[in-house]
């Protein structure tokens, strides 16, 4: 297998194409909505009409509108059908031949798609994610290739440290110079891990990505290998993903079978296997120290870093560990060059980042957009705003890890740097939009639920800090708080930060510490006797 | 300063703290000379009183009564002392805590341990209501002074009652702070 | 091996390259509160309360996994310091059900030597009273899972000094707690050897002896010290 072998493959596979394709949304928000019955009914209703030599019908990945799925858009230039259901199917093939469509139409050129600056998400929604001839027809594989076959490992990792690209998991830490750590480090073994524990409330990015375009991952994660010298790679994704971790075993088998992974990648010297190890569900286990643990077979617990898993991973050998969407970025990177990757986005914040925008929202989707787009693009432009007419109140970044942004801050550019001064992160890139029913000492109380159940338990700080910072926050919401209790919340929520162990509980404490800080006066309301029952006796 | 005003009160506890209060011996005698005991499960009255100075309270918080106590004791006292581990921690009488709230407990003591006649007693209006959670002191009011130990030695009583008639601050430190 | 110079609370300390900060703070005799930390088996860097400032270095550093550097600024006593410390081992007592006056280790315990020593005379949080079992079916050991603080001592003393791994935990954050085997009876626990290291391991009232009533258990570490000297510098000694 080299190059030329790719490029026929490609050749095929766009040899073999019909005229018309119409590419149906079949990843797993679409799927929910009976995606799986409108695919087939779609096949049929082509064969009905005769039109099987013109038209084929394409399963295909996100096509991230995901709250007007299942999504059925027609190559090259028809239209888009949004919440297409299989009885729309006859209609919709009907139309190929000029008859009027009873299905929905959707627009294409609304702010939510035309905004978008898609990189890792190029080839979600267009290829079929279950072959390998699809992804290789538009030009995959190749910069693998290109790697393997004429650059040194160091240069791959000078590549990555020039495009500027970071980590894309939390905490932004430059990819190259990860890389480079591991690649310069002497030992008998390496490991490359994806960290595809996307655990996150409403976040859903990675399992996007490893349904609609897997291939990419393995990519991204054979190049990395190849830069710091490791031969095994693991998937670490979470259980709650079968249909991610179903499309991933079928295109490792298949990247196998080329020779693309394996043995001798690319009739080359360099061999690079990769496993997938499935996650039980613990939210700690996204924390790279705790997953590792995990993929040992040990319980997920973290530990104190340094020395770091690009010092010291997976059973003690140096390991570089990536998050699904830095991975995804990398075949990109190879293609394009560091200098295209350099030019979008911020001077600290380079390329793009995809986003799942949920809560009260118009258009519940993915989006991937250039670093140092403005909240006020994503939400209310690209977002469509709170459906019904209602007044975005704040965003949540990050997760159970970030903050929340008030709309009064939605001119920030989205960036590393300008989420941390706001006191949240960019995490792994969720966007929870509240309106103004929303009520912030409920969204704080949530999210230190969430915290509070899944603290490892290990430390003592984030295992009994979470139980009481929750404590309080109930105590507060059911109107029998003291004024003084926010002096002890705002204590606890500094020591559990400043003292815990692993990630999970140093920012375990920041969804409330951000509401403290600019919503104040909804703590006070229910704290003040009198307001703060009736309040909560109303919405009781 | 004129004569000190001090109370001592019993609550959820054992009266382990009152006794070891009694074992400060001869400086009763001098602390005599300072003070004025003027509610006290020792003494006489039965109001808690006016102005009081100080106030030593024996024991948590178990009870409907206590916490009306409670309450009068903070508005009537300038020192409020949690005195004894029961009133700093729960202790002891915390100790049903775990098992929920009063009717499981009651079904526990009452007729699950009970060797002959197992009913749950009810005397409304009688015996004061229990409470679903026993708090140590200061969940119910503020407290001044924290004063452990089960008992605390009649020595650290007594270290305790020098700093509050010295006017020093009420924080014990080291071994004094020992509970149990 | 080389040896590194630093300052600990000012003072110049010197401490071979392969210590930690905690191990060179204790020969130079300056104190650092520790709970889960035991000489003798792996740290774990989980109790938090060893952590110190270093000069330079944003975040705050657990002294117990933590090794010295040349020319390292290390500040262990901060009023910073001594606050959280406090903080966490009300938090402890908070968690679950430390009624020192009827524990078995009442006087011998390191939870209430800690209370001694930073300082609490309350605790400000609210006690979780969560309803815990004693298990006492070993023939002569009991677990009170009342008094754990989830240090995980005895879990490595069994699993590293003992060889046998009776102990680990289970569940997760609040509900975490320390099994026998796979989640059966201690007595029933068919790998434990009788050894009773984790009795002696075990800084609280938790682990014990059966027959031992208030303030009768105490802890003999020198037995541990014995072991691990034993084996770790064939010194047999104690």
């Amino acid at each position: 297998m080299d190059l030329s072998d790719l490029q026929e493959i490609a050749q095929k596979e766009n040899a073999a194409a019909k005229p018309m394709r119409i590419r149906c949304c079949t990843a797993a928000g679409c799927l929910s909505q009976d995606g799986q019955a409108l695919k087939k009914a779609l096949d049929e209703a082509v064969a009905a009409e005769g039109l099987s030599d013109k038209v084929e019908v394409v399963g295909v990945g996100c096509m991230g509108l995901c709250s007007q799925g299942p999504l059925v858009q027609i190559d090259p230039d028809g239209p888009l059908y949004e919440k297409v259901t299989p009885a729309d199917a006859p209609s919709i093939i009907a139309s190929l031949k000029g008859e009027k469509c009873k299905a929905r139409v959707g627009d294409p050129t609304i702010p939510f798609f035309s905004k978008q600056v898609p990189i890792v998400l190029e080839n979600s929604g267009r290829i079929n994610p279950e072959r390998i001839e699809s992804y290789i027809a538009v030009g995959g594989y190749q910069p693998l290739c290109h790697v393997v076959r004429e650059m040194q490992p160091l240069e791959v990792c000078d590549l990555i440290t020039n495009s500027g690209l970071r980590g894309r998991g939390g905490a932004g830490y430059p990819t190259g110079l990860k890389w480079a750590t591991v690649a310069k480090t002497d030992a008998e073994r390496k490991f490359v891990v994806c960290n595809a524990d996307e655990g996150d409330p409403g976040a859903f990015m990675d399992r996007s990505v490893l349904e609609s375009d897997p291939h990419r991952v393995l990519e991204g994660m054979a190049i990395a290998a190849y830069a710091v010298g490791a031969s095994q790679g693991y998937v670490y994704v979470r259980g709650e993903y079968p249909l991610a971790i179903s499309r991933l075993k079928t295109a490792i088998a298949q990247a196998r079978r080329l020779g693309i992974l394996g043995t001798g990648v690319f009739e080359t010297r360099f061999d690079f296997r990769v496993d997938i190890r499935i996650g039980a569900g613990a939210f700690v286990c996204g924390e790279e120290t705790a997953l590792m643990r995990s993929i040992e077979g040990q319980r997920g617990t973290p530990r104190p870093r340094p020395p770091f898993p690009a010092a010291r991973g997976l059973w003690g050998y140096p390991t570089v560990i990536n998050n699904v969407e830095t991975l995804a970025n990398v075949p990109a990177i190879v293609r394009n060059g560091a200098e295209w990757f350099a030019s979008i986005g911020t001077e600290k914040s380079k390329g793009t980042k995809v986003f799942a925008l949920a809560g009260k929202i118009t258009n519940t989707g993915l989006i991937e957009v250039p670093m140092g787009t403005p909240l006020k693009t994503i939400v209310e432009e690209m977002g469509g705003g709170v459906p019904d007419g209602g007044k975005v109140k704040a965003v949540q970044t990050g997760g159970p890890s970030g903050g929340c942004i008030p709309a009064e801050r939605f001119d920030t550019p989205v960036d590393y740097e300008s989420l941390a001064q706001l006191g949240s992160i960019m995490g792994s890139g969720g966007m929870i939009v509240m309106d103004e029913k929303d009520n912030m000492v409920d969204v704080a109380r949530f999210f230190m639920e969430f915290c509070m159940d899944e603290s490892c338990g290990k430390c003592v700080p984030c295992r009994a800090g979470t139980v009481q910072i929750y404590e309080i926050l109930t105590k507060i919401r059911e109107g029998r708080g003291k004024p003084e209790d926010l002096e002890v919340l705002r204590e606890l929520c500094d020591m559990v930060k400043q003292t815990s162990l692993c990630g999970l509980g140093q920012s375990a404490p920041n969804p409330v510490l951000s509401t403290l800080r600019y919503y104040r006066h909804e703590y006070d309301a229910f704290i003040t006797a009198k307001s703060g029952k009736a309040e909560a006796e109303a919405n009781a | 300063m004129g004569r000190l005003r001090v109370a001592t009160v019993w609550m959820g506890g054992c009266s382990g703290c009152h006794m070891s209060f009694l074992d400060m011996d001869e400086f009763l005698i001098d602390l005599a000379d300072l003070a004025d005991v003027v509610y006290s499960p020792v003494a006489d009255p039965k109001e808690y009183p006016e102005n009081v100075d100080l106030c030593l309270v024996e024991g948590a918080v178990a009870n409907d009564e206590h916490v009306e106590l409670a309450h009068t004791i903070r508005e009537r006292t300038k020192i409020v002392v949690a005195f004894g581990d029961c009133a700093v921690t729960g202790n002891v009488t915390a100790m049903r805590n775990p098992l929920g709230a009063v009717e499981p407990i009651l079904q526990r003591i009452y007729v699950e341990a009970a060797t002959i006649h197992g009913r749950i007693p009810f005397e409304k209006g009688i015996v004061p209501e229990l409470l679903d959670r026993v708090a140590p002191l200061h969940e119910i009011i503020p407290v001044d002074a924290f004063l452990p130990g089960c008992p605390p030695p009649a020595p650290r009583i007594r270290k305790m009652l020098e700093k509050i008639v010295a006017g020093e601050p009420a924080v014990l430190e080291g071994d004094d702070l020992k509970p149990g | 091996m080389a040896v590194k110079t630093l300052t600990i609370d000012d003072k110049p300390v010197s401490a071979r390259e392969d210590q930690t900060i905690l191990e060179a703070a204790r020969e130079a005799g300056i104190g650092i509160p520790t709970l889960c930390q035991l000489s003798g088996v792996a740290n774990l860097g989980a109790c938090r309360l060893c952590l110190v400032e270093v000069a330079g270095v944003p975040k705050l550093l657990p002294a117990c996994v933590t090794l010295v550097q040349e020319g390292m600024q290390v500040f262990t006593n901060t009023e910073r310091l001594r606050e959280y410390r406090k903080m966490i081992v009300e938090l402890l007592f908070a968690e679950r059900n430390h009624v020192c006056a009827v524990c078995v280790a009442n006087g011998h315990c390191e939870l209430q030597n800690l209370a001694i020593a930073v300082g609490m005379d309350h605790v400000r949080y609210s006690y979780r009273f969560p309803k815990l079992e004693v298990d006492t079916t070993h023939e002569k050991f009991g677990i009170d899972h009342n008094r754990c603080v989830l240090c995980a001592r005895c879990v490595r003393v069994c699993d590293e000094i003992e060889g046998a791994h009776t102990w680990d935990i289970a569940g997760r954050g609040a509900k975490s707690h320390i099994i026998s085997d796979m989640n059966v009876p201690w007595g029933s626990a068919t790998s434990c050897t009788s050894c009773g290291k984790c009795v002696q391991a075990c800084p609280t009232g938790a682990i014990f002896k059966l027959g031992a009533t208030v303030a009768e258990q105490i802890k003999d570490r020198t037995r541990l010290d014995f072991i691990v000297t034993a084996r770790e510098k064939k010194q047999w000694v104690g």
